[in-house]
């Protein structure tokens, strides 16, 4: 890869099971899910994972009235963020610090609660609020963060499906090796959980998982698996040109090594392993490695029946018999899918392997599909591997968007 | 309804609209936007609010009868006089 060396140095993330990213690794670590029961509007009762934040950490009561629930979580996660990273913006020109948020979609939570709401007033649109286009336009998350801290540089949101939150630090990465920013906050982040659409859209398409315990509901990997778990999240991450994030001394988590973002341009919502396979290796070809030189992929599957044995087809077919070089995860099994957020959340969830050698498993695993056998995969307890020097993430989302992102340990 | 009840009901929306702010101490007499951080989206709000808790309309021409709590007592107690005798 050619370029300035990009690192990350801070992150701020909320999950179904964890605040901040110590206790969502230590979650992953001791096998705690984060999937509840919510009440869907028209649906009812259903398994997702629900974000627990404190939204007044950040914000005052009217930034919450007026914002969205996607700008909530992109604001808690960008201020925790900079937290960890030990910047300080007032310090900086702010039109040096992008902002580069994936979003599976944005819109529809705000679009269903108005048309209920006007549903109330005989469908009057003179009671449609204001506020709708501010709240539905496609960058209103990374605009909300952009006036929550008067950063003046670019902000926008990347349309990706789910493969949006690596695209998130993709895109960061390339702009700060272009020169076009100094510093990014960049990741994923989805309020998908409030809109009836997304579930009863995954239901009509048969891909809604169902369990009796929510807990258990998301079992990616599983024979019994049934469908997607859906959930809301959110991870940004400081990025920063590696000689910026030296000269001010920074806490290092990880280089950015390689990635590939490549479509499958074969169906709406059908993953194409052949496609996938092409955009792992071409990832790893990009990070200047082997596949025996990937320690850790953190996989993207999210419990469809058809979809865990196309990603499991692809992995197969780049690191085949691997000789135990690479171990393989799943952190969808714990807190569901967090769309836009998904990328991004599930790479910080593996990020401390690289200090403490350890790969939290994937759960809900009671009998293995044989179909996703895969040599490596770390089931139901966590593995001490000794230690981790790269780390594969990937992210998938409908039309056919493939991500993949490979960081490194971070070697001066 | 009364002048001051009047006025309770819209301190009632500017509660739910400015919940940061401490509304103990409103001066009547004064402009809303001279006490209160409310911006234009804001005084749509009001006049949604009142549209649909109370069945009143303001038209845009009329907006600047919102300025004050007076204000807004004097132009909007016969409109909620109004419509309690239309229910």
């Amino acid at each position: 890869m050619q370029g300035p060396r990009i690192v990350i140095t801070g992150v701020g993330l909320t999950a179904p099971n964890g605040n901040s990213l110590p206790e969502f690794r230590a979650n992953l670590l001791s096998g705690v899910p984060g999937v509840e029961w919510i009440d869907v509007r028209y649906m009812g009762r259903l398994p997702a994972g629900v974000c627990h934040y404190d939204p007044l950490k950040y914000q005052k009561k009217k930034e919450l009235r007026v914002g969205t629930r996607a700008g909530s979580i992109s604001i808690y996660c960008a201020r925790e963020a900079l937290a960890d990273s030990g910047l300080d913006l007032s310090a900086r020109p702010t039109d040096r610090v992008g902002i580069y948020i994936g979003c599976t979609e944005h819109g529809n939570v705000e679009t269903e609660n108005e048309i209920y709401a006007i549903s109330k007033f005989g469908y009057d649109t003179k009671f449609w609020s204001h506020y709708h286009n501010p709240r539905t336009v496609a960058n209103n998350p990374a605009g909300e963060v952009s006036l929550h801290l008067g950063i003046t540089g670019p902000a926008y949101t990347i349309g990706a499906a789910c493969a949006a939150g690596n695209l998130g630090l993709i895109h960061a990465a390339q702009m700060l090796r272009l020169g076009e920013v100094d510093l990014a906050l960049c990741g994923g982040i989805s309020e998908s959980i409030h809109a009836f659409g997304i579930f009863a859209g995954f239901k009509s398409q048969g891909a809604l998982a169902a369990h009796a315990d929510p807990k258990k509901a998301s079992r990616p990997f599983d024979l019994a698996r049934n469908g997607i778990v859906v959930s809301e999240g959110g991870c940004l991450y400081t990025l920063e040109r590696l000689e910026d994030a030296q000269a001010r001394g920074a806490k290092i988590y990880a280089e950015i090594a390689g990635y590939c973002v490549n479509s499958d341009a074969s169906d709406y919502v059908l993953p194409n392993p052949t496609r996938q396979a092409e955009g792992i290796r071409r990832a790893i070809r990009h990070a200047g490695l082997e596949p025996k030189e990937v320690h850790l992929v953190n996989t993207h599957a999210t419990a469809t029946p058809l979809g865990d044995i196309q990603e499991c087809e692809a992995i197969r077919e780049v690191f085949g018999a691997n000789g135990g070089t690479t171990w393989i995860n799943n952190t969808k099994s714990y807190i569901g899918h967090c769309m836009g957020a998904a990328g991004a959340l599930e790479l910080a969830g593996n990020l401390p392997s690289f200090v403490d050698g350890v790969v939290h498993p994937t759960i809900n695993v009671d009998q293995l599909d044989p179909r996703c056998a895969l040599e490596g995969l770390v089931l139901n307890r966590p593995k001490s591997v000794g230690r981790i020097e790269t780390i594969l993430n990937n992210s998938f989302g409908m039309l056919g968007i493939n991500s993949t992102l490979i960081v490194r340990r971070y070697v001066a | 309804m009364t002048k001051d009840e009047c006025k309770q009901a819209v301190v009632a929306i500017i509660a739910d609209i400015a919940p940061d702010e401490d509304l103990s101490n409103l001066k009547s007499d004064v402009r809303l936007r001279d006490q209160l951080q409310l911006d234009s989206m804001d005084f749509l709000d009001i006049v949604m609010e009142l549209r649909k808790r109370h069945g009143i309309e303001v038209p845009e021409a009329d907006y600047g009868q919102l300025a004050s709590l007076d204000s807004c007592a004097e132009y909007l107690t016969p409109k909620f006089n109004a419509q309690a005798a239309k229910s």
